[in-house]
C-alpha cells in the first residue's frame, strides 16, 4: 500500500496567476477507502482553490469528527487547519471568522458531524450567516463506525445486508434554506463538472455558502437499493437550472441572451449564470427553492445545483457591524482605549 | 477514437519504452529488478539471452534505451540501464552450468559466418544451439571484429570481451578460421554451404587523400579506425606529444583520448561543424572533456603542413554554419583568416565506408546506390536466397546492439531458409502477463517512486589512468549505488490493465493519480480528444488508452506519457477496474514457431 505519493507531477501541469501548480493546493495521501466519493470532493476543492488563484495561507480549513472531517488532511496542506470535536466546528468556525474576517473559511462536515451530534451548532451558524462555506459529505450512513445509517439516509434506502431505513431523513439543504441561508447548494462526488463550479461560487459568495455534497459510502453504502450509491443517484439526479461560474477577474466576453440565461451577480463581482429552463423557476425565491425540492422528491428524484441564492445577504460582521481589521493586526491602545472610552461607553448606554 | 486493442501484443510493449527502443528489445526493467534484489546471475542470463553480450554492452553500448526511458521525461535523467547491466555482469556468479550446449547430433545443415563480429557471433549462438555447424572467418588473430579493435581497453578490458566471445565458441557446433582473411565470396559460395552470412562490418576509415600535404606528411597522418586497431595489437605504442583529432563521432573521441595515453599531451579534437551537432553520444564527449580535450568547432581542413618530411601543424578554415528552408546545413566561410594549429600527428576520424573487395560481380550480390547490399529489411536477404548480411556491412555504420538484433534476425531468416519455410513467416515474440496483486492494496513489485537522482559511475584516478591504456576508466557502481540506481526504474513493465466492466465511475483513480494520466471524458478524435485532457496530451509518439463506452456514456482515456506506473490508480480502485499486470515481452529467436 502506498503511504506517500510520488512527489513527481506532470511536467506540463498547469499554472494558476500566483504560479503555482496544483500541487501547491494538495494535501497527504488519502487513507479513505478506495473510491470513497469524499476523495472527489477532495480533489474539486483542490482544484477550486487552485483555479480561483487563493494563496493556500489564506484559508481556514476546519472539521469535526468522521470520515468527511479527516479529509482536510487531504487538501490545502499548506492552509491553516483545526480538526475540531465532533459536531462543534462551527463554533470553532465563528471564533476563527470573528478573530479575522480576512481569511477564507472552509468547515468540512459529515452527515454524523452535522445532522446528528452538530445540528445544534449546524442550525446557530447558519442562522448567523457567517461568512463560510459548509462543505457537507453526505453519504447517509456512518462509514466510520461500519455503516449504520444516518439522519440523512432516506426513509426506505436499504444499505449493503441492512434494513430499509424506518425513519424520515433530514434535509439539509431545506433546513438551511429555512434557517436562513443566502447560498444553498447540492451537488454529487461523481459530478466533478457541476461540483466545481458549485464549489467557486460558494468561495466567492458572502455570508454562509451551505453545500451539501451526495458522497457515496464505497464500503458500506453503495448498494443500488441505497438512494446515496453512485447508480441510484445518476439514475436520479436532476440539475436545476444548470449554471456557469465566471469568477470576477476574469473578463466576461458572452453576450447574455436573456431569454436563456439569466446572470446573477455575487458580492464580489463575480457572476453566475443560471440557464433558465422552461419547467423551472430561477430560485431566488425562498418559496420556490423549497417548493421544487419537495416536488423533486415527491418523484423520487434527487434535485442538484444551486438551490437557493440570495446575492444580496449580509453576514455576521456585517450584522456586528465588527472591525474590518483583523484583531491580529489591532494594537494594545486601540484593543484597551483606556478608561475614559470604557465610561464613555457605559454613560451611552444608561 | 476506437477502444485501444491491448491484446495486440506491440501496445504495451510499446509501453516499456526502453525495451521497445532496444533493437534486441532486451527487457530491461525485469533485470533491473532482479540486480534490486541481488539476484545477478539471473539478471545476467535474461540479458545474454536477449543481446548476448551483456559485459561488453553494459561498457560499450550506444543505449537507445536511455533517451527513450520514461524517467527522463518525469525528471532531468533517465535510469543508467546500461550500468546497470554491468553490475549484472560484474556481480554474477559462475554462470557455466547455466550456459546452454549445442546438441551432439547435428542437423547437418553449414553456415558460413564471414566476419567475426557481433552479428557473426549472435548467428552462431542462436543456430548453434540448434544444431548447426558453423564456420567463422575473420582475418584477426581472435574474434571479436570492431568490439575489439575499435574499442580502447581503457572502456573494454580484453578480460570481457574474451570471456563472452568464448561462452558462445565454447558451446559447440563453430568452427573458427583466424586469421584468414576471406577473399573471395565465390569461393566459399563454391563449398557445400546452405547459407553464408556476411557480418564484415564496415572496415574502411574514410580519409582526405586530396588534401594539399597528404602524401608528403602520410608518416604523421592516420586514419582513426586502423590506428585504433593497430594499437590493441600493439603495433602502435606511442604518439606524438600534440595530436590533432579530426572528427565528431565516437570514433574521434575513443582516438582523443587513446593518444592521451600513448603520450599526448595536447590532444584537440576538431570538427567542421558546430559543436551541438556533433555525432557523438553526450556522455563519450563529457568523457573527452573530462580528460582534459578541447573540441574546436567550425573548422573545415584547407592543408597539412609539412617542412623537411616533418607534419608542423595543419591550416583550417574557419566557417559558419547556415540552414536553408529544408533545415539542410551549408558551411559557409566566415572570410576569417585562417586557423594554424601545430601537431606532431593527426587521426582522421571522419566516418566510415563499406567495402565488400571480396564480393566478386559474378556472385550477382545487388549492391544500391551507396555501395551497400540491396536486402530484405526483414529478413536480411540478398539478392542471392542463400546469402545474408548484418551488422555495418547491412546498412552501413550502426552499433553493437544493432549488430546483434541483425544477428538475431538472419538466424531466424537461416532456420528458416534451411526448413524450406516461408521467411516472411516469422515466429511471434512470446508475451506473458502475470497480475501483481499480493494483498489488499499491495503488489508484487516494489511500487515506491524514489526521488534519488542519476547515481554517478565512480572512476579511477585521472593520473592513473592516463598512464596505462589497459586500465579501465570506469569503475561501475558499487553494491549502494548499483541498487539507488536500480530503484530509480519505474517499472513501466508493470502495466495499467483497464476493464471498462468493473469501473462505477466513482474517479478515485482520476483524483489519486500524481501525473494525471487518467481522464473520463467524452469521446472524440484523436487529435482534438488529446487537447482536451486534464493534461493535454501533446506527447504524439505516446499512445492514448481508450476504453469502451461506459455506463456515463463516456470513456477513459490514459496518457501513457508520464504514467508512473506507481499503481496508485489500482489501489485506490474499489473495484479492481484497474489492475496492475506485468507484462512480459520475449522477442522471437530462431528456432522458435
Amino acid at each position: 500500500m502506498s503511504y506517500v505519493r510520488p512527489t513527481f507531477r506532470h511536467p506540463d501541469a498547469q499554472k494558476n496567476k500566483l504560479g503555482y501548480t496544483r500541487k501547491a493546493y494538495e494535501g497527504a495521501i488519502s487513507t479513505l477507502c478506495a473510491g470513497c466519493g469524499h476523495d472527489s470532493i477532495v480533489s474539486s476543492i483542490i482544484t477550486a482553490f487552485f483555479e480561483m488563484s487563493i494563496e493556500p495561507h489564506k484559508v481556514v480549513k476546519l472539521s469535526g469528527i468522521g470520515c468527511s472531517s479527516k479529509t482536510p488532511a487531504y487538501f490545502l496542506g499548506r492552509s491553516h487547519g483545526f480538526n475540531s470535536v465532533h459536531g462543534r466546528m462551527p463554533s470553532v468556525a465563528t471564533g476563527a471568522n470573528m478573530a479575522n474576517k480576512d481569511l477564507v473559511y472552509l468547515g468540512v462536515s459529515g452527515d454524523g458531524d452535522t445532522a446528528s451530534i452538530g445540528m445544534g451548532q449546524f442550525a446557530h451558524v447558519v442562522r448567523r450567516n457567517l461568512n463560510m462555506i459548509y462543505v457537507v459529505m453526505n453519504n447517509g450512513c456512518y462509514g466510520l463506525t461500519k455503516g449504520q445509517d444516518s439522519a440523512t439516509a432516506d426513509k426506505g434506502s436499504k444499505s449493503r445486508k441492512g434494513a430499509p431505513v424506518s425513519f424520515e431523513s433530514i434535509d439539509l439543504c431545506e433546513l438551511a434554506i429555512l434557517l436562513g441561508a443566502d447560498f444553498v447548494a447540492r451537488g454529487f462526488s461523481g459530478d466533478k463538472k457541476q461540483l466545481l463550479p458549485m464549489l467557486k461560487a460558494a468561495i466567492s459568495h458572502k455570508g454562509m455558502a451551505f453545500v451539501d455534497v451526495i458522497s457515496p459510502c464505497v464500503t458500506f453504502n453503495n448498494a443500488p437499493t441505497s438512494t446515496k450509491s453512485y447508480s441510484w443517484v445518476r439514475d436520479h439526479m436532476e440539475a436545476t437550472a444548470t449554471f456557469d461560474f465566471i469568477p470576477l477577474q476574469q473578463e466576461i466576453l458572452t453576450e447574455y441572451d436573456h431569454g436563456t440565461t439569466i446572470p446573477v451577480a455575487l458580492h464580489d463581482g463575480s457572476i453566475i449564470t443560471l440557464y433558465k429552463r422552461e419547467d423551472k423557476e430561477i430560485l431566488t425565491n425562498k418559496k420556490d427553492a423549497i417548493n421544487s425540492l419537495e416536488e423533486a422528491k415527491a418523484e423520487d428524484q434527487i434535485l442538484t445545483g444551486i438551490l437557493y441564492l440570495n446575492p444580496d445577504s449580509e453576514d455576521f460582521h456585517d450584522i456586528n457591524q465588527t472591525t474590518d481589521t483583523p484583531l491580529n493586526q489591532l494594537t494594545e491602545e486601540e484593543l484597551c482605549p483606556g478608561n475614559e472610552v470604557l465610561q464613555a461607553f457605559n454613560e451611552s448606554l444608561r | 477514437m476506437k477502444p485501444t486493442d491491448i491484446k495486440n501484443p506491440e501496445y504495451f510493449h510499446r509501453v516499456v519504452d526502453c525495451q521497445y527502443a532496444c533493437p534486441a528489445h532486451t527487457p530491461v526493467p525485469e533485470y533491473i529488478r532482479l540486480i534490486l534484489h541481488e539476484r545477478f546471475t539471473k539478471a545476467y542470463m535474461i540479458n545474454w539471452v536477449s543481446n548476448v553480450f551483456p559485459g561488453i554492452l553494459g561498457r560499450v553500448c550506444d543505449r537507445p534505451c536511455e533517451p527513450a526511458c520514461r524517467r527522463d521525461r518525469v525528471e532531468d535523467e533517465p535510469v543508467a540501464i546500461c550500468r546497470l547491466k554491468r553490475v549484472a555482469a560484474d556481480n554474477r556468479d559462475d554462470i557455466s552450468a547455466r550456459l546452454p550446449k549445442a546438441p551432439e547430433k547435428k542437423n547437418g545443415k553449414k553456415i558460413a559466418l564471414i566476419g567475426g563480429g557481433p552479428a557473426s557471433l549472435t548467428v552462431a549462438r542462436d543456430l548453434s544451439l540448434l544444431g548447426y555447424e558453423l564456420d567463422l572467418y575473420d582475418d584477426a588473430t581472435k574474434a571479436g571484429g570492431f568490439m575489439r579493435s575499435q574499442v580502447p581497453s581503457f572502456r573494454l578490458p580484453e578480460r570481457v570481451l574474451n570471456e563472452e566471445i568464448n561462452y558462445i565458441l565454447d558451446m559447440g557446433g563453430i568452427t573458427t578460421y583466424l586469421n584468414t582473411y576471406v577473399s573471395s565470396l565465390k569461393e566459399i559460395l563454391d563449398q557445400d554451404y546452405d547459407a553464408v552470412f556476411i557480418g564484415s562490418g564496415a572496415p574502411r576509415g574514410r580519409d582526405l587523400p586530396n588534401l594539399p600535404g597528404r602524401q608528403e606528411g602520410d608518416k604523421f597522418i592516420h586514419v582513426g579506425i586502423d590506428w585504433l586497431a593497430s594499437v590493441v595489437f600493439d603495433h602502435v605504442e606511442k604518439t606524438g606529444k600534440r595530436v590533432l583529432v579530426l572528427g565528431g563521432g565516437n570514433t574521434a573521441m575513443d582516438c582523443c583520448r587513446t593518444a592521451r595515453r600513448l603520450g599526448g599531451e595536447d590532444v584537440k579534437v576538431i570538427v567542421r561543424s558546430p559543436r551541438s551537432e556533433m555525432k557523438a553520444s553526450e556522455w563519450e564527449i563529457e568523457d573527452a572533456l573530462h580528460e582534459d580535450i578541447p573540441i574546436l568547432e567550425n573548422l573545415t581542413p584547407l592543408e597539412f603542413i609539412v617542412e623537411d618530411g616533418r607534419l608542423q601543424g595543419m591550416r583550417f578554415e574557419k566557417v559558419m554554419p547556415e540552414y536553408d528552408e529544408q533545415g539542410k546545413r551549408k558551411l559557409v566561410p566566415t572570410g576569417e583568416e585562417p586557423v594554424v594549429l601545430e601537431c606532431d600527428e593527426v587521426l582522421l576520424a571522419i566516418g566510415q565506408q563499406n567495402a565488400f573487395p571480396f564480393i566478386e560481380p559474378e556472385c550477382n550480390i545487388a549492391f544500391d546506390d551507396y555501395g551497400l547490399p540491396k536486402l530484405d529489411p526483414v529478413t536480411l536477404q540478398s539478392s542471392v536466397p542463400t546469402v545474408f548480411f548484418g551488422g555495418d556491412s547491412a546498412f552501413g555504420p550502426g552499433n553493437i546492439i544493432i549488430a546483434v538484433a541483425h544477428g538475431h534476425e538472419a538466424a531466424i531468416s537461416i532456420d528458416l531458409l534451411c526448413r524450406g519455410e516461408d521467411l516472411h513467416n516469422r515466429p511471434e515474440p512470446e508475451v506473458t502477463l502475470a497480475g501483481q496483486k499480493l494483498g489488499f492494496h499491495d503488489w508484487l513489485y516494489d511500487s515506491h517512486v524514489t526521488e534519488d537522482e542519476r547515481q554517478h559511475v565512480p572512476m579511477v584516478d585521472k593520473a592513473k589512468s592516463l598512464r596505462d591504456r589497459l586500465v579501465e576508466v570506469e569503475l561501475g557502481y558499487g553494491e549502494q549505488g548499483g541498487k539507488v540506481e536500480a530503484k530509480r526504474c519505474l517499472n513501466c513493465d508493470v502495466q495499467t490493465v483497464f476493464d471498462e466492466g468493473l469501473c462505477i465511475e466513482c474517479d478515485a483513480c482520476v483524483d489519486a493519480c500524481p501525473t494525471t494520466c487518467i481522464n473520463f471524458i467524452e469521446n472524440g478524435e484523436e487529435e482534438e480528444l488529446r487537447e482536451r485532457l486534464l493534461v493535454p496530451a501533446r506527447n504524439k509518439e505516446q499512445s492514448l488508452y481508450v476504453s469502451d463506452i461506459l455506463s456515463t456514456g463516456r470513456v477513459m482515456v490514459k496518457d501513457e506519457n508520464v504514467c508512473l506506473h506507481c499503481g496508485i490508480c489500482a489501489e485506490r480502485c474499489p473495484t479492481a477496474a484497474w489492475e496492475m499486470i506485468k507484462y512480459t515481452y520475449k522477442s522471437a529467436k530462431a528456432g522458435d514457431r
